[in-house]
């Protein structure tokens, strides 16, 4: 279990404000903080790992208090257990892939390096240097190094947000296989509410350095507690008119679907909108693969 | 016709040693400096680069003054070590290593100052110390300022002329490096041995920086 309680000050784009939050994650969830750059992610992140200093307040990962203000308890970064992926990467460009993930070792053990490296399909890249590698072979050694020491809490600060369509959705299974398989804690920032909904357990919006709603994905978003639909979070990519109708062209993960706008929904909705599309399952056709 | 090479050992002895003292003070003083918020900082890198705009005669006088046997470094220099400070290697060594001093921090400061603040951090939440992250990551990702700082230092020890001339001297396996043989025997117009002498200086300066850049080149392709 992992509990925080925290405040910090903050300087904001439009004037000081304060970030003060209170939460609990159950060990092997994956929560999600969602909210618009300079709400306070990041810097959350940070104090979660060491790398700054709360105002006040107390920060307990599984028994372990990592910081308290009253008892003056601060645990440097490298106490800390966390596994933190940065968001432009940050890998080591004097190590190889290899060199990287042994760095973060304590003791050698090149078996439990070749087995990330395949559990992150980069076995064949192990000779590289990061820049020779692309934006998502960067993203996977990130990853892997931060799970070296087998982290305690799994620190994704936007990790995809620099990827193009295809590769984000492949690294968003990847990540969802990986936080299932090693049992971890994960904590990831993100800002695009599709990826919001396929990897979290649980969704803390925050706003101006609070938590605003706390749930998963759909009582956050749409204020459903279960669901008898499907839905999915999409993109308006196109519209064009057909006699009275309109027709528009719906981007849902990597699909592409058609529906019937009237003229009512024309009146609110146009092309690059993000929209939730839904559909009653009472009948749907399952087929098995 | 023979060519007495002591200048030149003695050149490469006072720029080896110079560039390795450098290194020693150059990197804390650089990482400081490129970490620092202190509001003395302007006045800190005002004081390194004096050097560069001095004109060496002006710190060949001032080191004159402060080598002497009544400067205050002198003085206390022939008490502890039984000789002159003036007019010594010594002395020598340590108007280069004030001389050159910018010419190692500059390049070493720029560099701390290109390496990511997120490599050290990265480098801390793996479980590094701070010691452990420069001399692992830090270090290792800026080899092309160390190499240039090291280089510009020692080139710059071997080119230099009027610090040595004010405090040096020139005597013989003692401070009489190159140059100041090669004012020598223009003086005496020995010209043939000064070009002999000038020829050497060139095509090892050249040779040096060539060097540098063709292997900047190779670093920064990583």
């Amino acid at each position: 279990m992992i509990t925080l309680s925290l405040t910090k000050p903050l300087m904001g784009s439009d004037g000081p404000f304060e970030l003060k939050l209170e939460l609990t994650i159950r060990p092997g969830d994956l929560l999600t903080l969602y909210g618009k750059s300079g709400s306070g992610k990041t810097t959350l992140l940070r104090m979660l790992a060491g790398l700054e200093r709360p105002a006040t307040g107390r920060i307990e990962v599984n028994g372990r208090v990592w910081f308290d203000s009253t008892a003056r308890i601060n645990l440097p970064p490298q106490k800390r257990r966390v596994g933190l992926v940065f968001q432009d990467y940050s890998l080591f460009p004097a190590m190889t892939v290899r060199e990287n993930l042994r760095f973060a070792q304590t003791r050698r053990d090149n078996t439990k390096v070749d087995e990330l490296l395949e559990l992150t399909g980069l076995s064949e890249l192990h000779n590289r240097y990061p820049s020779a590698l692309s934006g998502g072979q960067q993203q996977r050694v990130a990853l892997a190094r931060a799970i070296v020491r087998e982290p305690e809490i799994l620190l994704l600060d936007e990790p995809l947000s620099a990827l193009d369509g295809t590769t984000r959705t492949r690294l968003q299974d990847e990540i969802l296989r990986i936080h299932a398989k090693l049992g971890l804690t994960t904590i990831l920032v993100s800002h695009d509410k599709q990826e919001v909904f396929k990897l979290s357990d649980s969704v803390a919006v925050m706003e101006h350095g609070k938590i605003v709603r706390h749930g998963t994905a759909l009582e956050v978003f749409l204020g459903l507690v279960t669901s008898n639909k499907f839905s999915f979070v999409s993109t308006i990519l196109s519209i064009r008119q057909v006699d009275v109708i309109w027709l528009a062209v719906i981007g849902v993960g990597n699909e592409l679907v058609e529906v019937v706008f009237s003229e009512k929904d024309m009146q609110e909705l146009k092309v690059g909108d993000e929209v939730l599309v839904a559909s009653k399952a009472f009948n749907p056709i399952v087929r098995k693969l | 016709m023979t060519i007495d090479f002591a200048p030149f050992a003695l050149t490469l002895k006072l720029a080896t040693i110079t560039t390795a003292i450098l290194y020693l003070i150059g990197l804390p003083s650089a990482w400081y400096l490129a970490r620092t918020n202190t509001r003395l900082k302007p006045v800190l890198q005002a004081v390194l680069a004096l050097p560069l705009v001095l004109p060496p005669s002006v710190l060949g006088f001032y080191f004159l003054l402060a080598f002497s046997r009544n400067g205050f470094l002198g003085g206390p220099w022939e008490r502890l070590f039984g000789h002159q400070l003036a007019f010594s290697f010594d002395g020598l060594l340590i108007g280069s290593v004030i001389f050159s001093l910018p010419f190692m921090v500059h390049p070493l400061q720029a560099g701390f100052a290109s390496v990511p603040r997120n490599l050290s951090e990265a480098s801390y939440t793996l479980g590094k110390s701070q010691m452990e992250t420069i001399l692992r990551v830090i270090l290792p990702s800026m080899k092309g300022s160390l190499l240039t700082g090291g280089v510009l230092a020692f080139a710059h020890t071997v080119g230099e002329f009027g610090v040595v001339l004010m405090i040096g001297g020139s005597i013989s396996g003692e401070t009489k490096v190159a140059s100041i043989a090669i004012y020598d025997l223009v003086e005496s117009l020995d010209y043939n041995s000064a070009h002999i002498y000038s020829a050497i200086l060139f095509a090892f300066s050249f040779l040096i920086l060539l060097t540098v850049y063709m292997v900047n080149k190779r670093l920064d392709l990583r």
